[in-house]
């Protein structure tokens, strides 16, 4: 079953993507099948394990469950400092 | 006190908010724009911020520092948009009675900020290209 997610974008991905934020609707049950998925569409070159993921401003496992209407942001290493 | 800001830092006005009665000892970081990195020279930087997980994760930062080290006050601020080579793009700042914990939270406070906080760096170097640090060049922190 598909569901309607909110993504937004940031750094390496947002240049990748070429957009900060979309609405989505995709039969995925994770951010791992999500970015799986946003790997296919857009040919994203940053390995899931170099990942975090962010589900409503809040960390979260790869594997969590996502639900209709969920924010998704995919953390790339960071490097701040 | 964490903070994202697209201003150029008072590091005056920055420690000033760090004097308290009870403060013997006060240690501070401040990280600069250098002209080279990974062995390319750097024309200028921008730091892009995923702001509200950001600050979230700098506020835990500032707490958890505040659990682990008999300090009286901690801050953090760190620059986004875009910073010339020398201006400071991260500052923290940590009161307490005694050096010893002033100096460990300072120390735990940057370390926890550049592997936790979603801030990325994009390089602009002097022959026009740019990158995304960690991203692109390397898959491991420095």
């Amino acid at each position: 079953m598909s569901i309607s997610l909110k993504l937004r974008y940031f750094a390496a991905l947002r240049d990748q993507v070429g957009r900060e934020e979309e609405i989505l609707e995709l039969p995925v049950n994770t951010p791992e099948e999500l970015y799986a998925a946003l790997q296919q569409r857009y040919g994203l070159t940053l390995e899931p394990a170099s990942l975090r993921v962010a589900v409503n401003d809040c960390f979260v496992p790869m594997d969590s469950p996502l639900a209709q209407g969920d924010q998704v942001v995919f953390i790339p290493p960071v490097a701040g400092g | 006190m964490f903070q994202l800001s697209d201003q150029p830092l008072d590091i005056t006005a920055l420690r000033r908010q760090m004097q308290h009665p009870q403060a013997g000892a006060f240690a501070s970081f401040e990280g600069w724009v250098r002209n080279h990195n990974e062995g390319r020279a750097v024309f200028r930087l921008a730091y892009e911020a995923y702001a509200e997980l950001g600050q979230k994760e700098g506020e835990a930062i500032l707490e958890e520092a505040r659990q682990r080290f008999d300090i009286i006050d901690a801050a953090c601020v760190h620059r986004v948009g875009a910073l010339e080579i020398g201006d400071s793009a991260v500052w923290v700042g940590v009161a307490a009675a005694h050096r010893d914990a002033a100096f460990a939270a300072c120390r735990y406070i940057i370390d926890e900020v550049k592997a936790r906080v979603p801030i990325w760096k994009n390089e602009t170097y002097p022959e026009g290209d740019s990158g995304w640090i960690n991203a692109e060049y390397r898959a491991t922190e420095d």
